[in-house]
């Protein structure tokens, strides 16, 4: 009897072959319940409908390089449009033979990005590179300086517009979002209802308005013979219009400082802007990194909307591609395309902010 | 002690502080200064403004308003027609944001709670399902998917005549989308006043039910006798009225179909694209509210002996709202705003009514300005009611 005991106590008792393993994953994820167990089937079934067809007009009976003709014969999709027009679509009406200018200025975009991506990385001399960094960008795309072939700005377009518009309107928008953000703060009446109105009135209309009021209203504003050109306008109004939005961010950093921080900085005679520069700042706008980047995201899906003013970015290019009549009718593969754009940019940009937020807040 | 006092008299503040050195009065002269470039900027543009538009002859002030329109609006909710004034065409574009914004509001909040709650779901396959909608549509701008739903009404969808119909009833074509509803009965004004009905006894009901409630402790079903009255009271209407079950069944003739309700396509796609984009935000939400509620609460409820649907509303729901109102609110005005991209589909809303307004007239001040007007008046109104709102649910500390 004893034997037999240790013998059971010692001998490994397995799981039973349903609890692990494949069939245990799909019986405690897919399976557990009635009810989770019909929802399974049915979500099956649709994907069963959907994705098989999906792949076969995407992948097995797409085209990839053809005349727009032939896309018009093919059952399948029509990716052709994309590899055709590709160098129209990315960089708009910029100079043919000129075009590697604005591709080198995003590449070295990405570069900065990827490197600023590193928080060891953040020291002074990362801002001098950034500030070298979006000059020989400007540069590149404006020439005129050290042999380069002046480019008007006008025939700006594409991809290259989009990340203009997103990097400098974030660039120059968020100074000037904490400058407002402390002037709600302040102590001084005039400044802090001018700073409210201010706020809240861009925050309560939507963008277009603002941008047809660049586009529109304007040029009414300016002595006669002065003009500006309708890039820089429509630049000017999305710097406008995403301050008023990091202000708001920028605001609840700095709600979030105690009052002793202002209280320890005065006792020891820092003036305002001593205070704010070397104590609440620096600590304020660590804690609104995150909803910084959300910002940052959707200022970069916000730009756009410049294709209603009629400006050439990303979507605008497209559109025209997409008006030629030998590529009528396959909307749905450049809109594909571009979307996997934005997609992308935008995803990554919002799985860093994740990150960081894990990083800041241990 | 002696030391104190001397060091207390050292730095003792004199008398009278020098001008630029009394915080106050710096303070004072500082918002002088701005307001006065403030003043000093706006009559430039002011000035600008006014020797801008005389030279171009462009006429001044909201007269234009009650001149002919001379433009045709594609659909409208009330009587319009080119004849008419530009003051109505405005009411109709405003009228079309109104609707668009409300029917989106209310779909959106469906499906971004669906959505939300899939999320958190234990079902592995649903879950994921969630997570890739909420990161597609989130990542990619409004205005773009409006693009693509516009054509994919006008490219994949077929002419009336092979138009697909999904489900009896309701057929989808590059024309819109078209419906069957019940044929006009007079029963159906009875069901609706019965309706009312039914929703003036739930709030009287409850309201006895609460009072009884607290005197003698009591609890009285008054949900599920609500459900009840709700649906009971119409359905006997409509059984007394004789019972009609006439549809007036879209058919087609020529070109196009007869009958039913048609939903144009530009106003499907604008509704497809903001619903579909701000349930994303919606579901994200209202995943964040249920995460909120720590699971304690549940269990603790649960040790009380409270049944699983008065968890839901008592502990769970009350803490869950505090948290996914704020954004939900916040996501409904962005919506409204939002809608304005109609502009560049084709649906005539407000921003596009005014558009083709300041084309005709040239008065682009008064046209933009009264598009802001009437989106900071959506803002305001909601910003009130978010305060009125959380004032009533705050925690109230000791």
């Amino acid at each position: 009897m004893e034997e037999t005991a240790n013998n059971i106590q010692t001998e490994e008792l397995k799981p039973p072959v349903t609890s692990v393993g494949v069939i245990g994953w799909i019986k405690g994820n897919l399976f557990n319940g009635w009810f989770n167990s019909v929802i399974t089937i049915v979500t099956l079934y649709f994907l069963w409908k959907i994705v098989p067809s999906f792949i076969r007009w995407a992948f097995i009976d797409s085209l990839w390089i053809s005349t727009g003709a032939e896309c018009h014969q093919a059952g399948g999709a029509c990716w052709s449009i994309i590899t055709a027009n590709i160098r129209f679509i990315i960089f708009g009406f910029f100079p043919y033979e000129l075009q590697w200018r604005p591709l080198v200025a995003m590449i070295l975009l990405v570069g900065l990005l990827y490197y600023s991506q590193n928080r060891n990385h953040w020291k002074k001399s990362l801002a001098y590179a950034w500030v070298i960094g979006l000059f020989i960008m400007g540069l590149l795309l404006k020439g005129g300086l050290f042999g380069l072939t002046p480019v008007e700005s006008d025939q700006w377009g594409g991809l290259p517009l989009t990340l203009l518009f997103s990097v400098f309107g974030l660039t120059a928008a968020y100074p000037l979002g904490v400058l407002f953000a402390l002037g709600r703060q302040s102590k001084m009446p005039a400044i802090k209802t001018i700073c409210i109105v201010y706020i809240e009135l861009i925050r309560g209309v939507p963008l277009i308005t603002l941008l047809f009021m660049s586009s529109v209203v304007f040029p009414l504003f300016l002595p006669e013979g002065f003009t500006i050109k309708v890039i820089i306008r429509a630049q000017v109004a999305i710097i406008l219009f995403t301050a008023a939005y990091i202000a708001e961010v920028v605001r609840g950093g700095l709600q979030g400082m105690s009052k002793g921080q202002y209280e320890a900085a005065e006792s020891i005679g820092l003036s305002y802007y001593q205070t704010m520069r070397l104590v609440i700042l620096p600590q304020a706008l660590k804690i609104v990194i995150p909803p910084t980047v959300s910002q940052l995201i959707s200022a970069f899906k916000d730009t756009s909307l410049v294709v209603i003013i009629g400006l050439y970015d990303l979507l605008k290019t497209t559109q025209s591609t997409l008006s030629n009549p030998e590529w009528m009718g396959f909307s749905s593969e450049a809109y594909f395309f571009i979307g996997l754009i934005y997609f992308v940019c935008c995803f990554f940009m919002s799985n860093y902010s994740r990150k960081l937020e894990k990083e800041l807040s241990t | 002690m002696q030391e104190i006092s001397n060091g207390a008299t050292a730095y003792n503040i004199p008398e009278k502080v020098p001008f630029f050195h009394d915080p106050a009065k710096r303070s004072i002269m500082f918002q002088l200064g701005i307001m006065l470039i403030l003043v000093f900027l706006g009559y430039y543009l002011i000035a600008n403004t006014i020797a801008n538009l005389e030279r171009s002859a462009i006429a001044t002030g909201l007269g234009f308003l009650e001149k002919e329109s001379s433009f045709e609006i594609g659909e409208s909710l009330i009587s319009y027609s080119a004849a008419n004034t530009y003051a109505r065409a405005l009411i109709v574009g405003f009228l079309n944001t109104l609707i668009v914004s409300f029917i989106g509001i209310i779909l959106t909040v469906i499906l971004g709670t669906f959505i939300g709650v899939a999320r958190l779901s234990t079902n592995w396959l649903v879950s994921r399902i969630a997570i890739v909608y909420i990161e597609v549509f989130q990542n990619i701008p409004v205005l773009l998917q409006l693009f693509f739903w516009y054509a994919f009404f006008y490219e994949i969808l077929p002419s009336p005549r092979q138009a697909l119909s999904p489900v009896t009833g309701i057929f989808l074509s590059n024309r819109g989308m078209v419906f069957a509803v019940p044929q006009s009965h007079p029963a159906y004004k009875y069901i609706a006043v019965a309706f009312l009905a039914g929703c003036v006894l739930f709030y009287l009901l409850r309201r006895w039910a609460r009072k009884r409630q607290e005197t003698t402790g009591k609890i009285f079903p008054v949900f599920r006798v609500c459900v009840g009255i709700l649906i009971g009271l119409p359905v006997i209407t409509w059984w007394l009225a004789g019972a009609p079950t006439a549809m007036d069944v879209p058919v087609l003739a020529g070109f196009n179909f007869k009958g039913g309700v048609n939903v144009s396509p530009e106003f499907t796609a604008l509704l497809l694209g903001l619903v579909f984009y701000t349930a994303a935000f919606v579901a994200e939400a209202v995943r964040a509210g249920i995460q909120s509620v720590s699971h304690g609460q549940t269990e603790a409820a649960m040790s009380m002996g409270l049944k699983p649907g008065l968890i839901l509303n008592l502990v769970i729901l009350p803490q869950a709202l505090r948290v996914i109102i704020p954004p939900l609110t916040s996501q409904m005005l962005n919506l409204t705003k939002n809608s304005s991209l109609a502009v560049a589909i084709g649906y005539p809303d407000f921003v596009s009514v005014a558009g083709t307004t300041i084309n005709q007239t040239g008065q682009a001040i008064e046209g933009i300005a009264m598009m802001m007007v009437v989106y900071l008046f959506f803002s305001l109104s909601t910003s009130a009611f978010m305060n009125w709102y959380n004032k009533k649910v705050a925690l109230v500390e000791r």
